[in-house]
């Protein structure tokens, strides 16, 4: 027995410090399917409440879809339920292929590798590829998933301003003289919502013998005329090195994700990369339902089109409604609140009323940016958003921001 | 001394922080979030191709960097080698 009084202490007061700083992470069970309509037991204990989800992921609304639930139990019933190996000993069925084509057809690259998630692709891919004579140059911005798989790598890194195209330029400058210098975004920013600028940064790295890995989880499924991501928007696809995005969002929102991009860097992770040789890879059930969700993408682009539809609706809502949303072009749309507590108060109160939307503030984002993250669904129908909207003006009254400039909620609340 | 500490502070505003933020001298960089440790290799590029020094990794630390004028003091251990 080491668990001593001395290091029980130790921790409780981590706990205690965490809880005072106002960033102690609490769940809600939800006693439902994954959908626009959920219930909602929260605090734990409190009676079920039906409300609106408007932070899930489920952008296209296939989380819960008849036909991916239908798919997934015909793989259950022919392919088992686990495979008890990881792939290259004797983990590796048919539809494991068969998902790899299938996202490679999708996303219009060379070859694709799963992996037990996404977090795990990013965990995996720089390690795999490159070495201390390389440079990883990323957006300041990336998601945590890939600053953790950028620590793991001994290439060296730099970093950009947000988006900032000229920034970018000096650093490819600056770095030169690096063997393979690697350009890192994501395609979707999920706290801000806004696009990266591949087309231009694809420019930039043709002409400074530059690669670029985008992390599409935020995209893929629904940017683009057809679905396929941010590529598909800034008119670059077959010019992105590596593509790493998840199924764990828009492409049925249950696990999984993968590095797809160029064949030789796929069979460097299929050699080199930890979380593929060291884990199992996604279950037979979950391939099943993801190889559904692709069928269904590619033989109609409805859902993106509604999400789409959706997305603007809600925009010009919330807009004409006198919030300050940041901008963007996708259906994350942050509601600008500036001050941590009133993010956490806003939130309480559309709970309240029936809308569940989650506020964040530093260090999840940057301290004075705190925001209402909404995240619409082609899973809403327009009662859904007329619904939160209501509730959405009847806060924003209560504290009357509406209509205010940034500078007067400030003034009024503070950062 | 004055002319290092301009010459690195101007470099600070104009490499890590957003329009409208502010430094001292004093002021923290790595703790308060302004320089994160991937962004630190950008400021040792410049002070070595700046100051036309070489300074050793593992003396660019977080705490070595983590205020102008902690980087000054820096500088002038290798400044005048």
């Amino acid at each position: 027995m080491s668990y001593s009084s001395k290091i029980k202490d130790y921790y409780t007061n981590q706990l205690s410090e965490i809880r005072n700083a106002g960033i102690f992470k609490e769940e809600r069970f939800i006693h439902s399917s994954q959908a626009a309509d959920i219930e909602v037991e929260f605090p734990s204990g409190a009676d079920l409440r039906k409300v609106i989800n408007m932070c899930s992921n489920n952008y296209l609304g296939l989380s819960s879809h008849p036909e991916v639930i239908k798919a997934a139990h015909e793989g259950l019933e022919t392919r088992g339920y686990g495979m008890s190996s990881v792939r290259f000993i004797c983990g590796t069925q048919d539809i494991h292929r068969e998902l790899e084509n299938k996202v490679t057809e999708f996303l219009g690259t060379e070859d694709t590798i799963l992996f037990p998630s996404c977090m795990d692709a990013n965990a995996g891919v720089f390690e795999a590829i490159l070495t201390s004579e390389d440079i990883m140059i990323s957006d300041r911005l990336v998601h945590a998933s890939i600053i953790d798989g950028m620590r793991l790598c001994s290439a060296q890194h730099d970093t950009f301003k947000h988006s900032n195209m000229e920034h970018l330029e000096e650093k490819l400058q600056l770095h030169a003289d690096k063997r393979i210098k690697l350009v890192i975004t994501d395609g979707v920013f999920s706290m801000d919502g806004d696009l990266a600028k591949l087309d231009e940064m694809v420019r930039l790295c043709e002409k400074y013998d530059a690669m670029i890995l985008v992390d599409d989880s935020h995209s893929s499924g629904f940017i683009g005329r057809t679905g396929r991501g941010t590529h598909e928007h800034c008119n670059v696809i077959g010019k992105i090195d590596i593509i790493t995005t998840t199924f764990g969002k828009a492409l049925g929102g249950a696990s999984g994700g993968c590095v797809s991009g160029r064949k030789e860097i796929v069979q460097m992770c299929r050699q080199k990369a930890r979380p593929y040789l060291f884990s199992n890879t996604i279950s037979p059930v979950i391939v099943s339902g993801v190889l559904k969700v692709f069928e269904i993408l590619s033989s109609s682009t409805e859902r993106r089109d509604k999400l789409e539809k959706n997305a603007a609706w809600w925009r010009k809502g919330l807009t004409e409604a006198g919030f300050i949303l940041k901008e963007g072009n996708s259906p994350i749309i942050p509601v600008m609140l500036f001050n941590a507590k009133l993010s956490q108060d806003f939130s309480r109160d559309l709970y309240q009323d029936g809308i569940y939307a989650i506020g964040f503030f530093f260090p999840v984002v940057p301290n004075g940016q705190a925001r209402i993250r909404t995240q619409i669904s082609a899973g809403h129908e327009i009662h859904h958003l007329e619904k939160a909207l209501d509730a959405f003006i009847k806060v924003g009254k209560k504290y009357e921001i509406l209509g205010l400039a940034k500078e007067e909620i400030i003034a009024k609340y503070g950062v | 001394m004055e002319d290092i500490k301009v010459l690195v502070r101007d470099y600070v505003i104009r490499e890590y922080l957003e329009e409208g933020e502010d430094i001292t001298y004093d002021s923290p960089l790595i703790s308060s979030g302004y320089v994160d440790s991937f962004s630190m290799v950008s400021l040792l590029v410049f002070l070595e191709n700046k100051f036309k020094i070489k300074i050793p990794p593992e003396k660019a630390t977080p705490e070595a960097f983590d205020s102008v004028n902690k980087i000054v003091n820096l500088v002038n251990q290798y400044i005048n080698k």
